[in-house]
């Protein structure tokens, strides 16, 4: 087990203080001396959680390099609500360029630090699932390659939101987006499409990949600064529920984030040079319809006429990620009754 | 500012400085507004004592033991013995329990009183004298309490009782393996300390007499009396009762039970008589009760014990007949409305001497002729200041309508010092407003990690029927920490930072100490901080557009 435990404290270790820790235990978030990466005033929507999952990577990645990093950002909601022109909420050195080329543009800031001699100023490079999976992904395979000193963080929240929630490449099957609409006999986005990107970069065998949502902030946090402690192409892939296109309450976005997780949906782990070696463990499996009954976008599976064959198909997609990557304990019972 | 901007206007299409979002007050998006808020804990809401559990616990998680135990010395002088005879109404209420278990907060009360106990603390008298002079009649844990919170009030308390030693029922009630004297005269001594004027072997008889020396009176009698009931029995027949059982035997009259007892009633003076004859040596202790287990008033923790020791029940049974060395026993059946009715079926069963404890009575010849005093079912009436008909006169305890157990009876002390005091002043006590309650529902349990709780060691029962020694030991400071960390802090924040760290909008300031305010300017009212507050404190307010 990669992170740090933390001894019983009232909360455990996952809230994001505690008054009862010693202050280095505490996460970055609890300090009020946090960088605020992305500041106020920022036009996302009520309750986004790809501004939240910003923050809490940037503080962090901000935190482990002593202040000393450069972000480039893919076009899309991120960068859309975070700098309309001459506005801006970055905190930090933030350059943005098109929608595909985030990757080569991170890569080319890195090789001229590097000329530079400037190896302490790190560079990331960031974008939606949209930027991410589809557009930006021969620059980010080439950049993996490569092993180009980067990070790369994925935001995903299932679709490219910005411009009216059309489907992505990591769009979930069986949702509804406004180009794979809930109609006809196979309502949503197709089953069998779409891509696995900390799969395919894990098949790239760079130093260090991992998954993790807004609903976990202590093995977020560890996430981005273990991440910088690699030298090459590391990959973060962050889950960002979106109140706009999954249809969810603006408070419901942190719960549906952990839902994604404690039903098998989205798994969380970390792999080093190819190989997964750790997984966060689900604490209290539920069953995938707890999850998607609470978002707008699968509403189509439920009501008066059910799709049970359709959950049925997502749970076992969801007990396949459980059996792959070991998300229950044997020692624990699934919950699942 | 750029060099252009100073030296005239704009030329066309050049770069503009980067401009900071903050000058975007996104606050106006604003629908909902979140505030902090304190709700009432269930545990503070059962105390009979009105305890403020929840602070005296955040006090213990933070390792300051000494301000845990002055909160709770705030409203209850004997956390000690509080902390083993409370039948913990806080954990039954507690919301831990529907998590995983109820937060041992019985058993971290014990260990700050031990502490107290053991560190010598002592609590200070801060209001200056009043001059006010005011009696107390009865030295048991409501007349005390009474005094103790009159005391710290700056006025002159005298209390007086019958007895030769001080504590009422804890001393004279409570067995010794439940409630070890040491812990009783302690805390005791440090009300008395307060400049508490304890009379003993005094009882007061002309109350029209004493109302001429005092400026108020707060009687706290009890209910020492056993009641008793009719058996018939034979001449040679050995009747007691349970109040003179245990009051004898801290008197040193070991009381002669026989080998073979059967104690009569089915509350809590039954099974602390029949554990105290298994101590004193019977082979055979049998507690006959007309109704079934589920109905019996005793606690469940008792007659658990109670059996742990052997103790025998016999159930929809009673004593028809009792003679020298046995009793006769009538099979009882409950009835449609769950009234146990005779079945005509006897039973013989040996027994030496038969024990009742068919609950008690209050002694009030005190009062009964006292103008204005009205007594229902011997209980004394009082109004909801605890004040009796006759002005001055308070009443408290076992003698007024209400549940008998000692904590009651603390809590009717500081209430009845409370409106005593006020009655001093001229004025009425405003009891603080309730808070709304802190239920489950409104807690994100997903933060709090499994913890089960603590248990407290007890005596093998083998060794327990062989002495009266204390049967549940105490907790460590590490234990104690541990178990006090288990509270879930329901209704209230505990400053776990879960707001300032889940806003999108960085909308929420970190005040320190424990203070956070929302930045409106900025705050869009997602609702993010109530959702994911782990404890509920934080309510979503429409705004007013």
């Amino acid at each position: 087990m990669g992170q740090q435990r933390i001894r019983f404290y009232q909360t455990g270790s996952f809230a994001v203080g505690n008054r009862l820790l010693d202050p280095d235990q505490r996460s970055v978030q609890s300090d009020t001396r946090r960088t605020n990466s992305l500041n106020s005033g920022h036009r996302a929507c009520q309750g986004c959680g790809e501004a939240l999952g910003a923050r809490y990577v940037l503080d962090a990645v901000m935190r482990a390099t002593g202040n000393q990093m450069v972000a480039v950002n893919a076009t899309g909601c991120l960068e859309v609500f975070s700098t309309p022109y001459p506005e801006s909420s970055w905190q930090m050195p933030w350059l943005h360029s098109l929608f595909g080329n985030a990757p080569a543009v991170a890569t080319g800031v890195a090789a001229a630090l590097k000329a530079k001699g400037r190896t302490d100023v790190r560079v990331v490079g960031q974008g939606g699932d949209g930027g991410t999976v589809d557009i930006g992904l021969a620059c980010l395979s080439g950049m993996f390659e490569r092993n180009d000193d980067v990070l790369y963080i994925c935001y995903d929240n299932g679709g490219y939101m910005n411009t009216g929630v059309q489907r992505s490449g990591a769009t979930p099957h069986g949702a509804a987006t406004t180009t794979t609409p809930a109609v006809g006999p196979a309502p949503g986005n197709d089953f069998g499409k779409g891509k696995n990107l900390p799969l395919i970069a894990m098949a790239h065998r760079i130093p260090y990949v991992a998954t993790a949502t807004v609903a976990d902030l202590r093995d977020l946090e560890y996430k981005a600064k273990r991440a910088m402690e690699f030298r090459g192409a590391r990959y973060l892939h962050v889950l960002v529920p979106c109140p706009l296109g999954w249809r969810t309450a603006s408070n419901e976005t942190i719960r549906v984030a952990r839902l994604a997780t404690e039903t098998g949906i989205f798994p969380v782990f970390e792999a080093e040079d190819g190989d997964v070696v750790d997984v966060t463990k689900i604490r209290k499996r539920r069953p995938v319809a707890d999850y998607l009954e609470t978002q707008g976008r699968y509403a189509h599976l439920f009501g008066d006429h059910p799709r049970e064959d359709v959950i049925a198909r997502i749970q076992a997609e969801a007990d396949r990620n459980v059996r792959v990557f070991g998300l229950v304990d044997s020692a624990v019972s699934d919950g699942r009754g | 500012m750029s060099e252009a901007n100073k030296h005239g206007p704009l030329p066309f299409a050049i770069t503009l400085d980067v401009g900071s979002s903050l000058a975007n007050k996104t606050g106006s998006w604003r629908t909902e507004r979140p505030e902090y808020v304190d709700r009432l804990p269930p545990c503070n809401n059962a105390c009979p004592a009105g305890e403020n559990i929840q602070q005296w616990l955040k006090h213990t998680e933070e390792a300051d033991y000494e301000a845990a135990w002055r909160q709770i010395m705030a409203d209850n002088p004997f956390p000690a013995v509080m902390g083993r005879i409370c039948y913990r109404p806080c954990e039954t209420a507690c919301n831990r329990a529907t998590l995983d278990e109820a937060v041992g907060i019985n058993s971290v009360e014990r260990f700050l009183g031990d502490e107290a106990i053991k560190q010598g603390w002592t609590v200070p008298v801060d209001a200056s004298p009043t001059g006010k002079h005011v009696l107390v009649v009865g030295a048991g844990p409501s007349g005390l309490s009474a005094a103790y919170q009159l005391a710290r009030l700056g006025h002159q308390v005298t209390v007086r009782d019958s007895c030769s030693e001080a504590g009422g029922m804890m001393r004279y009630g409570i067995p010794a393996y439940r409630l070890p004297r040491d812990v009783v005269d302690a805390e005791i001594q440090r009300i008395v300390d307060l400049g508490v004027n304890l009379e003993l072997d005094a009882p007061v008889t002309d109350l029209e007499l004493a109302l001429r020396c005092f400026d108020a009176v707060f009687l706290a009698v009890g209910a020492h009396v056993g009641r008793r009931a009719d058996i018939p029995a034979g001449a040679s027949a050995r009747i007691l009762d349970a109040v003179s059982v245990l009051a004898g035997l801290e008197d040193g009259d070991q009381p002669l039970l026989g080998r073979r007892v059967a104690v009569y009633g089915g509350g809590n003076t039954a099974m602390d008589v029949a554990r105290t004859a298994r101590r004193l040596g019977a082979t055979d202790a049998v507690v006959v009760y007309r109704r079934t287990r589920d109905r019996m008033p005793a606690h469940d923790i008792e007659v658990k014990e109670a059996l742990e020791e052997g103790v025998r029940m016999r159930w929809l049974s009673t004593i028809a007949y009792a003679d020298a060395g046995r009793i006769t026993i009538e099979k009882m059946r409950l009835d449609d409305t769950g009234f146990p009715q005779p079945t005509g079926e006897f039973e013989e069963l040996a027994a030496d001497s038969v024990v009742l404890a068919l609950g008690q009575l209050s002694d009030l010849e005190l009062v009964k002729d006292l103008p204005g005093v009205t007594i229902t079912d011997n209980v004394v009436e009082v109004g909801p200041d605890l004040m009796t008909g006759h002005p001055g006169v308070f009443a408290g305890g076992d003698m007024v309508p209400s549940e008998r157990t000692a904590t009651v009876a603390i809590g009717h002390g500081k209430k009845a010092a409370h409106s005593i005091d006020a009655w001093l002043r001229g004025t009425t006590y405003e009891r603080p407003d309730r808070h709304e309650l802190a239920t489950y529902d409104r807690l994100n349990t997903w933060y709090y990690a499994d913890a089960p709780a603590t248990v407290r060691p007890r005596l093998e029962p083998a060794r327990r029927i062989s002495t009266f020694d204390e049967i549940t030991s105490g907790l460590d400071a590490s234990t104690a920490l541990f178990e006090a960390r288990r509270c879930l802090s329901c209704g209230n924040c505990l400053e776990c930072d879960n707001c300032f760290g889940v806003c999108p909008d960085n909308a929420v300031i970190k005040l320190g100490n424990g203070k956070y305010e929302i930045d409106l300017d900025f705050c869009k009212g997602c609702g993010l901080c109530a959702a994911e507050c782990p404890s509920g404190a934080i309510t979503m307010f429409p705004e007013r557009i």
